[in-house]
């Protein structure tokens, strides 16, 4: 049975399509998902991202185990900012991404995705000596996503916070209806946005007070997917997992070669001497969406296999990410995305592939 | 004039043996905003239940079955460019194909009224 997050009601109220997603039901869209992904690109959405997990941290962030299995140096990240990295396993693959927050010297908020989060937790928990708390907190806390240009504008009208000076993966503290809360300036869309953190029983409310604005409307899974892909940005599970490594998967710059943390060895070896596969991006030369699954072929040859595949809103073709032989991964390169007796004509491309985006906004 | 439909919602208008196909509001429905139709060739035969073309949406890739046997006369290329039209006219100006229609099997094509009673099983 799969769980409903707290605002469950609020979606169906709004006749929100559901959907498993994670081991949560869903929405994955309520008006139509091109219509929620225009909205975001031009004014502002809001995403119930409850399902997400969260988990505390309480202690020595340099002795107590805890900086083990992650590609960067948490002890290095200030006060007040978080930062993108992955939970990494002993052959260099990536057990989940994930953003860590720094709360306070001694203390932490690490954020994983939800399918994973009760694998990662006990993982993280074994790396750890006993010194440290370590508590999921995943049912405490309630997350909501505000993403869109205009977003910095609703959230000033809501809540009280220097939103002109909230650097990107910077947060702060709130208080929200004699509660405090989190608001991070981070997202997945590529859109200027934030993540409100906040305990359960003020989920609803945050939620009614973004939609009163006129300027906000609700966008579900299937908006989410597209926004991110649009940017280029990976989702776990698809683009990452257990048996691709940050190196393979083109993320190096989440990674910190030099720090000893579990598989960084294979990931040193694949920097230096390179990998037989890699990520790619690619546009397709029509409207045809490449999906998930489908085969990668050139020079008459299967290369690799597409790991996301989406139509873009904003391009109006075909858009994906896909893993493929080093060999052929070159900008420029021609290919074919197969599934069956559907072909679709394709060239490597740079990311992002949507440049509009508005997250890095001053 | 007849129109009929299919138990994957495919439906067709037929006039003589002139023949319309297109996929039922249902089926637009179920797909989700439609991003591309992949249209025949003018000419090409269609084989009564099997696949001639797909339609792709935000969510997924469907083949679309012929409900009836014939050659394909003229296509829909607004869809080409504007596949949405689908969505908002499934039954009319969302159109796919037209065909002159060289059988005359029509078992496992629905009435209307048939196609409203299976869809009330769904779900």
């Amino acid at each position: 049975m799969d769980k409903k997050t707290v605002l469950f009601q609020k979606h169906t109220d709004l006749k929100a399509k559901m959907v498993p997603f994670g081991g949560w039901e869903m929405p994955i869209q309520y008006e139509g998902i091109i219509a929620e992904t225009e909205q975001c690109r031009k004014s502002v959405s809001v995403f119930d991202t409850c399902h997400i997990g969260e988990f505390r941290f309480k202690g020595n962030i340099a002795t107590s185990g805890i900086e083990k299995a992650v590609s960067f140096y948490i002890e290095k990240i200030p006060v007040g900012r978080c930062k993108y990295g992955f939970l990494m396993n002993e052959d260099g693959g990536v057990v989940d991404d994930l953003i860590v927050y720094r709360l306070a010297e001694d203390e932490l908020m690490i954020v994983v995705n939800a399918a994973t989060c009760e694998n990662d937790f006990n993982y993280m928990n074994s790396l750890l000596d006993g010194s440290s708390e370590f508590v999921n907190i995943s049912e405490k806390i309630s997350k909501i996503d505000v993403q869109g240009p205009f977003a910095k504008d609703v959230m000033k009208d809501i809540f009280d916070a220097d939103f002109d000076n909230m650097k990107y993966f910077g947060f702060s503290h709130v208080t929200f209806d004699d509660k405090e809360i989190l608001i991070s300036r981070t997202g997945y869309t590529g859109e200027l946005g934030y993540e409100i953190y906040s305990d359960v029983s003020q989920a609803e409310k945050i939620w009614d007070s973004l939609l009163a604005d006129e300027r906000v409307k609700p966008a579900g899974l299937g908006a989410r997917d597209i926004l991110r892909l649009e940017v280029g940005l990976s989702l776990y599970g698809q683009e990452l997992d257990e048996n691709i490594t940050p190196v393979e998967a083109g993320l190096p710059f989440f990674v910190t070669f030099d720090k000893d943390f579990i598989g960084a060895d294979v990931l040193r070896k694949q920097n230096e001497n390179g990998t037989d596969r890699v990520k790619i991006a690619f546009e397709a030369a029509t409207r045809r969406s490449p999906r998930h699954g489908y085969e990668i072929h050139a020079d008459g040859k299967i290369i690799g296999e597409v790991t996301s595949g989406v139509f873009s809103t904003m391009l109006k073709k075909g858009i994906g990410l896909g893993l493929v032989e080093t060999d052929f991964s070159k900008t420029g390169q021609q290919i074919k995305i197969v599934s069956g007796k559907t072909q679709i004509d394709a060239k490597i491309c740079e990311l992002p592939f949507y440049k509009g985006g508005t997250a890095r906004k001053k | 004039m007849k129109i009929f439909y299919t138990k994957e919602h495919e439906w067709v208008k037929i006039e003589g043996t002139t023949g319309t196909i297109g996929i039922s509001v249902y089926a637009a429905e179920q797909l989700g905003d439609i991003t591309y139709v992949e249209v025949p060739d003018v000419g090409e035969d269609l084989v009564k239940g099997e696949t001639f073309c797909s339609v792709e949406s935000v969510k997924a890739a469907s083949d679309i079955y012929a409900p009836v046997s014939g050659v394909v006369t003229a296509t829909n290329d607004e869809l080409m460019e504007t596949p949405e039209i689908v969505n908002e006219s499934a039954e009319d100006e969302g159109w796919i194909v037209t065909l002159e229609i060289t059988d005359t099997d029509r078992e496992g094509l629905l009435t209307a009224e048939e196609y409203d009673a299976y869809l009330e099983t769904l779900d």
